[in-house]
């Protein structure tokens, strides 16, 4: 039991990534900890070495002058000053003769492990009952005699003991700094993941409304809760829309639905020989096709806003698409008594949909047509202008309300104004799902009086 | 006209093939794709009604590849619920030659089917169309009536085209959108009707006899009787 949860806190430690970071940064400041000791180490310990070969160099050098002036009774007696000047007692001083019997000096004999050819090494010695590491000059004097300098370098050993403590306390430091900083690294990265993940929890909970708080550091945690939070802000509109569609069908469907349905109860159960209840069938044919029709345009559009309809983009003639337009309704707007003028620049050539932009123009010309009074005017004016092709189709009818334009392209929306006519309140809404889908736009004005819808897409430079 | 309907909803194809009948057709009917694919594959007929999701491992479109590749040019439409964008230019690619999505009217169905008999005999280029004293001539672009030239505009003239090519035959709104102006949607406007009585005004109003008939619930014909 006690094993297994053992098992189960170890590798959940090492899964952690900030405790992984923590431990990274642990070694890496004991690794810059220890290359500091070695370099410190290297020069201080190289110095005094470098400082005791040079004073045994010096001391050497004079004894040999000191025998050249006195012979070896000058040097005998240099070399037993020196011993007697020597305090500290760190020197050491061999003067032998050419057998290597001892002459003079403040060791019992000519160390005999000393290789005669050996000119610079380390002795060690008994002083005082302790092993002393020195170092030493080996050299010959004329006549054949063997001379010792050397100098005690244990206070260099001292020095690396020290130096070896402290790299260990700096090590331990280190250690422990790096502990407390991965927990406290492991801690922030918890805390902002857990807000993430609590978030994202929530939200796959179908609370859509949570958001990733933000800290307001604009560091990388607020950058990545920014993006989350947009995300999740495009979802919740998607969302959103989706809810008003379900519910708009719910509402617009069901009426044209109990329309049809009550009429062929009705002429079912009422009605008064065939030819009344034929008449009834027909209206409920036409009440279906209605339906069906509000369908197909549904269809279209979420066709249209999944996007898979670009891989059908080709050049399209806007400036012929619109004339032959304006040729199939001026027939129309002419048999009703209405005018239908055009202003259309000639090649207007956007990268689009040929048939989607027929049918989201076909709209436009549709809903002039249907809002205009009699005698009214509608015209069509397409240019191209800084980049941008726009399409304005105007009517005099009664307009849409200031208030309500925002909304009217929304699926299902019927103004004020338009209650009484008939239609889907899906024509704006696919029309602006063609625009977007060309990476434009549609814009609703006042045309006094009248409407004034403008399509606006935007033309890459070097298409024009 | 010998006509296969493959279709494997009951009430449709019973809908389908009843009304067909009446038209004075002779109907087969294959309820899944492999039957439907051995009887147009084994008998002659002059149309093929196709739906697309059928039973028996063979839709409507391997049904229509298979004909293709075998070099049989029997045309054929497809009659599907299946009504996105992609999906007509998936049963046109695949060798249809009509293409309509469920729910449809009858009169439609029977207008389109009709028209595809006509289009397949209509390979031999012609120069001259004529129904009764109306005579087109597709060179020169004019129209003469009773010996007297009509003056008509270039929409005008691929209109009365279109409906002097399938004289005798009920052709549709959607029918004459598709096939004059090459517009694939349904305008909210009667923009056909309009177009169509300007044509009259200029071909059967100074005659005595009109020509161009309208059929109630379907859509016109041009022929010298009274449908």
């Amino acid at each position: 039991m006690s094993r297994q949860i053992v098992r189960r806190l170890t590798p959940r430690l090492l899964r952690s990534a900030g405790f992984r970071f923590g431990v990274f940064y642990a070694a890496l400041f004991s690794l810059s900890a220890a290359a500091l000791a070695g370099f410190m180490w290297w020069s201080t310990a190289g110095l005094m070495l470098r400082q005791t070969n040079d004073a045994l160099e010096q001391d050497g050098d004079a004894l040999v002058e000191t025998y050249f002036q006195g012979g070896l009774p000058g040097v005998t007696a240099a070399v037993k000053d020196r011993i007697a000047s020597n305090i500290d007692d760190d020197a050491l001083y061999i003067l032998a003769d050419p057998n290597l019997t001892l002459l003079v000096g403040n060791v019992n004999a000519w160390p005999a492990t000393w290789p005669l050819d050996q000119e610079w090494g380390q002795l060690q010695v008994q002083r005082d009952g302790l092993n002393v590491d020195i170092q030493v000059r080996a050299f010959e004097l004329p006549g054949g005699y063997h001379a010792m300098v050397g100098r005690d370098v244990s206070v260099r050993q001292k020095l690396g003991h020290l130096m070896e403590e402290a790299l260990l306390w700096s090590a331990l430091i280190a250690v422990l700094l790096g502990s407390v900083g991965a927990f406290a690294v492991r801690g922030l990265f918890r805390s902002t993941i857990a807000d993430v993940s609590a978030t994202a929890v929530a939200i796959g909970g179908g609370d859509l409304t949570k958001r990733v708080s933000i800290h307001g550091q604009d560091d990388e945690f607020d950058l990545l809760a920014v993006t989350i939070n947009d995300m999740l802000d495009r979802i919740g509109h998607l969302m959103e829309g989706v809810k008003q569609v379900s519910n708009a069908i719910a509402h617009d469907l069901r009426t044209p639905i109990t329309r049809a349905r009550t009429r062929l109860e009705d002429a079912a159960t009422h009605a008064q020989g065939e030819e009344e209840l034929r008449s009834a069938v027909d209206r409920a044919i036409i009440d279906l096709d209605g339906i069906v029709g509000i369908f197909q345009a549904l269809l279209r559009i979420s066709e249209i806003e999944a996007g898979a309809r670009r891989s059908h983009f080709a050049d399209v003639d806007l400036s012929e698409l619109l004339r032959e337009l304006a040729e199939l309704y001026e027939a129309v707007a002419e048999e009703r008594g209405l005018t239908l003028s055009t202003e259309i620049a000639d090649d207007l050539v956007l990268h689009g949909d040929r048939d989607m932009l027929q049918q989201a123009l076909a709209n436009l010309l549709d809903n002039a047509l249907k809002f205009s009074p009699e005698a009214g005017r509608i015209s069509i004016h397409a240019r191209s202008e800084d980049g941008t092709i726009s399409v304005a189709v105007s009517d005099t009818g009664p307009g849409i309300p200031a208030e309500e334009r925002e909304h009217a392209t929304e699926r299902f929306f019927r103004g004020e104004t338009a209650r009484s006519t008939p239609g889907s309140g899906l024509g704006l809404a696919l029309v602006q799902a063609v625009a977007q889908l060309h990476g434009g736009d549609i814009r609703l004005d006042d045309a006094e009086p009248g409407l004034r819808a403008t399509l606006c897409f935007p033309v890459p430079a070097s298409g024009g | 006209m010998r006509i296969l309907v493959v279709e494997d909803d009951k009430d449709v194809a019973n809908f389908v093939v009843k009304g067909l009948r009446e038209a004075g057709h002779v109907v087969e009917h294959a309820n899944n794709g492999r039957d439907g694919l051995f009887m147009a594959a084994t008998e002659n007929f002059d149309a093929i009604v196709l739906d697309r999701m059928l039973p028996g491992g063979v839709d409507g479109l391997r049904i229509l590849e298979t004909l293709r590749a075998q070099n049989n040019h029997t045309p054929a439409l497809f009659l599907s619920a299946l009504a996105q964008v992609d999906d007509r230019v998936k049963g046109l690619k695949a060798g249809g030659d009509d293409y309509m999505t469920k729910p449809f009217a009858f009169a439609e169905l029977l207008a389109r089917v009709e028209a595809l008999t006509r289009r397949g005999k209509a390979d031999t280029p012609v120069t001259k169309l004529s129904v009764a004293d109306l005579e087109m001539d597709l060179l020169s672009r004019s129209v003469k009536r009773a010996g007297q030239k009509i003056d008509l505009q270039p929409r005008e003239f691929r209109l009365l085209e279109f409906l002097m090519r399938h004289s005798g035959q009920v052709v549709t709104r959607t029918m004459l959108l598709e096939g004059v102006w090459d517009y694939h949607f349904d305008p909210q406007t009667n923009v056909i009707d309009v177009h169509v009585s300007r044509l009259r005004q200029k071909v059967d109003k100074p005659f005595p006899q009109p020509l161009i008939h309208t059929v109630r619930n379907a859509g016109y014909m041009l022929q010298l009787e009274e449908p």
